[in-house]
């Protein structure tokens, strides 16, 4: 009964050990892909005055005119990026929503979607349900698991219809300095490839600053710009992202979401204007999940879970090579074993399987309770 | 503020050792860090926060004083203040702007006890023009720490 486009996507391999670690009480949890912080109160009391206000109906379905104004006007004055809001922006039900838009809009079947692994979970399976085929872009701990130019031109030949890039990225925390994405634009730009970056983390950026991709020369009429309000404003909860490009691409985007979802909440969106009104709040949780990384960094390294410096988002991606666990077991003896939970490499990719994801979106006190953990842990085991 | 200062004011029991992994610094220069602090009086005292609202049968009652003074000549408010704040009854003294000109937090062991200070001690100092007490009901938040309710973030212990 099931599409053979569904069937073709492979089961979660780790949705077990998600269920097992989802039974279990008193874990400290590494494994988390957001924020522990709950979402600014200024911004969950607007939420609530809407719903008493009566806000329960639909938004115009590209999102509400004063949000796409608000986000404009907020790419402009933070990135000088100009996108109009009548027919460049679209908002979305989270980034999630965006990408899946943004695939069905471009592929045809068989066109191929390039993916930097490792990577999020959800780009290869939104690329083939759109009915592409996807190439994978390996990077390697070796080169801090940023994109290697010399394999992109080689992939760039087989003239993919898209692109995913993803910085600060989910696992790695890897991002890229503005001359190293000049450098990647100049790869991409030869060709027709259409680019689709998922720049949700942009907030959590610990060194120097984040360049978007379609604020580099010439990328902008090929880019589709996702951004959204979960992870910096810490409102994962809330849904709400927006899409970003060339009017024809947020056009037929726009088409599929007035058909599939209509619009994202009103409620939500709502409150969205309401966050972009400061970035204070953001500010100070930028702060603290960077005193986190550097603390569990230094401490990870040091128990010999040797992990490069991620430059942003809340991720470090160790390897475990030298405990000779795969991914999965390491996992798995770590959390019934110690209570701590980690999400094996191997859920980001095939060939990342001695890594594990270790989210510091946690407090200080968990984290260094969970090292203490972690190292007793490898001096038993291993 | 310094990095040391922000971290010891959310927990003050926080080791040198600790301290030092997270602003990486070595121990030693931390300690010493600590105790030129100390030394300044820009760390006054290391205490525990106590929610006495659970002690039941030996909460306290608190309750906020305002009061109106006249000021003095050549020390302004500087004189009459402290003769109020050196009673032991009186936990926390501000001058304020406004229409009074000193708040007071004052505690004791029951209502008695807080009446009888401001009408036998508070009240009758020459200074002293006027004052209205406030009892405390209830505690929601003190010193930007929630004491009801914990508000708990509600995510699951893994996602992607």
């Amino acid at each position: 009964m099931i599409s053979k486009r569904v069937q073709k996507i492979p089961p979660s391999g780790i949705r077990a050990f998600f269920d097992l670690v989802l039974g279990m009480p008193e874990v400290i949890s590494l494994g988390v892909g957001e924020p522990d912080f709950v979402t600014p109160w200024r911004i969950r009391e607007k939420a609530v005055t809407a719903l008493e206000e009566g806000y329960t109906s639909y938004t115009s379905n590209k999102g509400l005119k004063v949000l796409r104004y608000n986000i404009s006007s907020y790419l402009k004055r933070r990135y000088s990026l100009k996108y109009d809001p009548e027919e460049e922006i679209l908002i979305t039900v989270g980034v999630s929503e965006g990408l899946d838009l943004a695939l069905r809009a471009i592929i045809n079947p068989r066109d191929l979607v390039i993916v930097v692994s490792p990577h999020y979970v959800a780009y290869p399976a939104l690329a083939e349900l759109a009915g592409a085929k996807v190439v994978y872009l390996e990077t390697s701990f070796e080169s801090n698991f940023k994109i290697d130019p010399a394999k992109l031109s080689k992939l760039m030949k087989l003239n993919p219809k898209a692109i995913i890039l993803n910085y600060p990225a989910n696992p790695t925390g890897v991002t890229y300095s503005k001359k190293e994405l000049e450098h990647i634009s100049r790869i991409i730009g030869r060709k027709d490839t259409v680019v689709i970056t998922d720049e949700i983390y942009h907030d959590l950026t610990y060194e120097g600053i984040h360049t978007p991709f379609s604020s580099l020369g010439k990328m902008k009429k090929k880019t589709i710009l996702l951004n959204g309000f979960s992870k910096g404003h810490a409102m994962t909860g809330f849904r709400i992202g927006f899409a970003c490009g060339p009017k024809d691409i947020i056009g037929a985007m726009a088409k599929i979401h007035s058909f599939c979802m209509l619009c994202a909440p009103i409620v939500s969106q709502l409150a969205a204007i309401e966050a972009l009104r400061s970035h204070n709040e953001v500010a100070s949780m930028r702060r603290e999940y960077k005193r986190r990384r550097d603390f569990i960094v230094k401490e990870l390294n040091r128990i010999g879970l040797t992990t490069p410096k991620p430059e942003g988002a809340f991720y470090c991606f160790p390897s475990i090579d030298k405990t000779g666990f795969n991914s999965l077991d390491f996992a798995k003896k770590l959390l019934t074993e110690e209570k701590v939970a980690v999400v094996p490499g191997e859920a980001f990719g095939k060939a990342y399987n001695k890594f594990v994801r270790i989210s510091y979106a946690n407090t200080l006190e968990n984290l260094q309770e969970a090292v203490v953990r972690m190292e007793r842990f490898i001096k038993n085991r291993c | 503020m310094d990095e040391i200062l922000e971290i010891l004011e959310g927990n003050a029991r926080i080791t040198a050792e600790g301290l030092a992994k997270l602003v990486h610094r070595r121990p030693q220069e931390v300690k010493r860090a600590i105790k030129q602090y100390e030394k300044k009086g820009i760390i006054v005292k290391y205490k525990a926060m106590i929610n006495k609202e659970k002690l039941r049968s030996e909460r306290p009652v608190i309750a906020l004083i305002e009061v109106k003074v006249t000021p003095q000549k050549d020390v302004g408010f500087d004189d009459i203040a402290q003769r109020i704040y050196r009673f032991p009854e009186v936990k926390s003294c501000y001058l304020l702007s406004g229409t009074y000109d000193l708040l007071l937090v004052v505690e004791g062991k029951d209502i008695h006890t807080v009446a009888s200070f401001v009408a036998e001690k508070l009240a009758p100092l020459s200074s002293v023009k006027g004052t209205v007490s406030h009892f405390m009901l209830k505690k929601y938040k003190e010193d930007g720490v929630v004491l009801v309710k914990e508000e708990r973030n509600k995510r699951l212990a893994i996602t992607y």
